[in-house]
């Protein structure tokens, strides 16, 4: 195996299906509803998240031993915060338009459930590879489901896809618009983006069926 | 053989397997099956859950040819208006009907055919049977879209409806929100352009949008949304010859259908009663407040704030709503004193978000989603009421 023993490969392979915190865990729904009516900004926020998490899970559990535990939760979000400071500043700096579209949703990171409950239940109790490790997983299971939510709700809202005209263009009728087809509007709606994500915990729980609670 | 006897063997052939809901479903749906329960003792009643869905269906067809006439009529009238000055002489024409039926009847099996395949899917997959729930969705479906709706739309949003609306929660019985109504929202929310404005209500509207052959169908109530006269007279109103949704238009044929429902205790006529009283007390406020000045003929609500609080009961989808929408006994109230409160909120609502929703003046559609998602609500805390009230009186009783 070399880099990754057993119980590592664990903690990043387990987000990305059976513990996945959008679709099981049922974090940071806020976000996926808000900024996935287009892919770039999806994806934007899936590396953003990537970076804040993966980093701030390592310099917690470096900080474990020395945080008195009454006042974790703000040194926790001190460390967030940083971290997605220094997120809204490169994007302003090299992505104008997109921190534009992102608007408060960068700034809102620092609120996203999973963040503090991965700082929680993980970075608190282990050491700066695993808790990078998990941080990593979290982050990616994250934003698979965020692009995924993006693909469908910019394909089908929108008809374009990272911006280009996949479907044809819908004003000068080329493509699939020439056949009629017309931009579901309702894709660009949140309420949307709750069913898609529900859709797709629908097909997750019918593949495995031992994710079904009992009632 | 006849064929009864080929869908019997179909079935037992098929029994125990994936497929035997599909052809139980089909074998009842045109027979009456020749099994019996054997043994025991059972209350035995005419209406199953079939028969209660036939009646609803019948209690619709009146509006559903009125809507075929109406669909050729608004059409023609739209072209030569001087059609208007006799209508009963050129509405019931060859001509109308047969726009009727190349533009409504489509809309109709589009409905059935892709519900159905939905519903047939999911028995399959579930390994239940097919319900029966979708054979008057499937009726209203058509009813309650405008005609020019293109039918792939109108395929995508039924197997939406279907799927999110009722599937989901455990199929006919088990739904939140009445699956027509959720159909309808979607159509609204995804294709706006297609649902609302004054060319989608009229036949052949959009295609003639710009060329020298253009026509309008504004409906009433975008007419008095933006301030203008209206040329229909309260007799037209009433029986429905004017533009709107398919099978809406006519307060007429709807009482009708009401008065089937109600004389076959199928449908509540406290929901049905209690809505128009909402309605009515809703627009008696407006006009109260138009009465006294507090608005204008500047505000963009001055239109229908200001129309007669009776006539919000004729016109739009209001009638419809309360009769056939409001009174699902799945999605509604079932304590009594509950469905007072339910149809009352319901016309109540309706015509707030008539008046206050200037670009899409009507809310009958989203008053009733409203409402049931409360109607569980509504119930708990009836009966919760009548439980309080009777510890109450067995208190002083001990006393």
């Amino acid at each position: 195996m070399g880099l990754l023993s057993k119980k590592d490969a664990v903690l990043l392979s387990d987000p990305l299906a059976d513990n996945n915190p959008i679709t099981i865990q049922v974090l940071g729904i806020c976000s996926a509803l808000a900024i996935t009516a287009e892919l770039k900004a999806s994806i934007v926020m899936a590396v953003s998240v990537l970076f804040v998490l993966g980093l701030g899970n390592v310099v917690i559990s470096l900080m474990r031993n020395i945080i008195p535990s009454k006042i974790r939760i703000i040194v926790q979000l001190i460390v967030v915060a940083t971290l997605v400071i220094i997120v809204d500043l490169v994007l302003k700096a090299f992505a104008y338009e997109l921190s534009k579209t992102l608007s408060v949703f960068v700034g809102l990171i620092i609120t996203n459930c999973i963040i503090m409950g991965r700082f929680e239940a993980f970075a608190l109790g282990n050491g700066p590879w695993r808790s990078f490790l998990d941080g990593i997983g979290n982050a990616v299971g994250y934003g698979v489901i965020l692009i995924a939510v993006g693909f469908f709700r910019e394909l089908l809202g929108s008809g374009t896809l990272l911006g280009f005209k996949v479907l044809g263009d819908s004003i000068e009728k080329t493509g699939l618009y020439a056949l009629g087809y017309e931009n579901n509007g309702f894709m660009l709606l949140s309420p949307m983006a709750l069913i898609v994500v529900g859709i797709i915990i629908w097909i997750q729980r019918s593949r495995n069926t031992s994710l079904i609670e009992e009632n | 053989m006849s064929l009864k006897q080929n869908l019997h063997n179909l079935k037992e052939k098929y029994k125990g397997t994936k497929m035997a809901p599909a052809f139980n479903a089909i074998h009842t749906f045109l027979y009456l099956p020749n099994e019996v329960t054997h043994g025991g003792t059972h209350i035995k009643a005419a209406d199953d859950l079939k028969r209660t869905m036939n009646i609803v269906i019948m209690a619709l067809v009146p509006c559903l040819l009125f809507g075929m006439f109406n669909a050729g009529y608004q059409h023609y009238a739209a072209i030569d208006g001087s059609l208007r000055t006799d209508v009963l002489a050129n509405f019931f024409t060859f001509d109308n009907l047969w726009i009727g039926i190349i533009k409504v009847l489509p809309l109709v099996i589009v409905s059935y055919g892709v519900g159905l395949l939905v519903e047939f899917i999911f028995a399959v997959i579930k390994g239940h049977e097919v319900e029966e729930g979708y054979l008057v969705t499937g009726m209203l479906v058509p009813l309650i879209v405008p005609i020019d709706t293109p039918l792939w739309m109108l395929a995508v949003a039924v197997v939406f409806g279907v799927v999110i609306g009722k599937e989901v929660f455990g199929g006919t019985g088990m739904n939140i929100l009445n699956p027509a109504l959720t159909i309808r929202a979607f159509l609204f929310f995804a294709y706006p352009t297609w649902m609302s404005g004054d060319k989608v209500w009229v036949y052949d509207a959009v295609n003639r949008t710009g060329t020298a052959d253009a026509i309008s169908g504004e409906t009433i109530l975008g007419s008095y949304a933006q301030n203008q006269e209206v040329i229909y007279s309260t007799f037209d109103k009433f029986m429905g010859f004017i533009p709107g949704s398919v099978g809406e238009t006519s307060t007429f044929l709807i009482l009708v259908g009401a008065a089937i429902l109600i004389f076959t205790k199928i449908a509540s006529w406290r929901i049905i009663l209690s809505a128009f009283v909402g309605a009515a007390v809703m627009g008696l406020i407006f006009n109260q407040i138009v009465a006294a000045d507090i608005i204008t003929d500047s505000s963009k609500f001055y239109g229908l704030m200001n129309t007669v609080w009776w006539e919000h009961l004729t016109i739009g989808g209001l009638a419809f709503g309360a009769v056939f929408m409001a009174t699902d006994p799945v999605t509604g109230s079932q304590t009594n004193k509950g469905k007072w409160i339910y149809g009352f909120l319901i016309g109540f609502i309706s015509i707030m978000i008539r008046v206050f929703n200037p670009a899409y003046p009507e809310g009958v559609f989203l008053a009733i989603l409203l409402m049931n998602v409360f109607a569980p609500t509504i119930d708990h805390y009836v009966v919760q009421g009548n439980v309080k009230k009777r510890l109450k009186r067995t208190k002083v009783k001990i006393a």
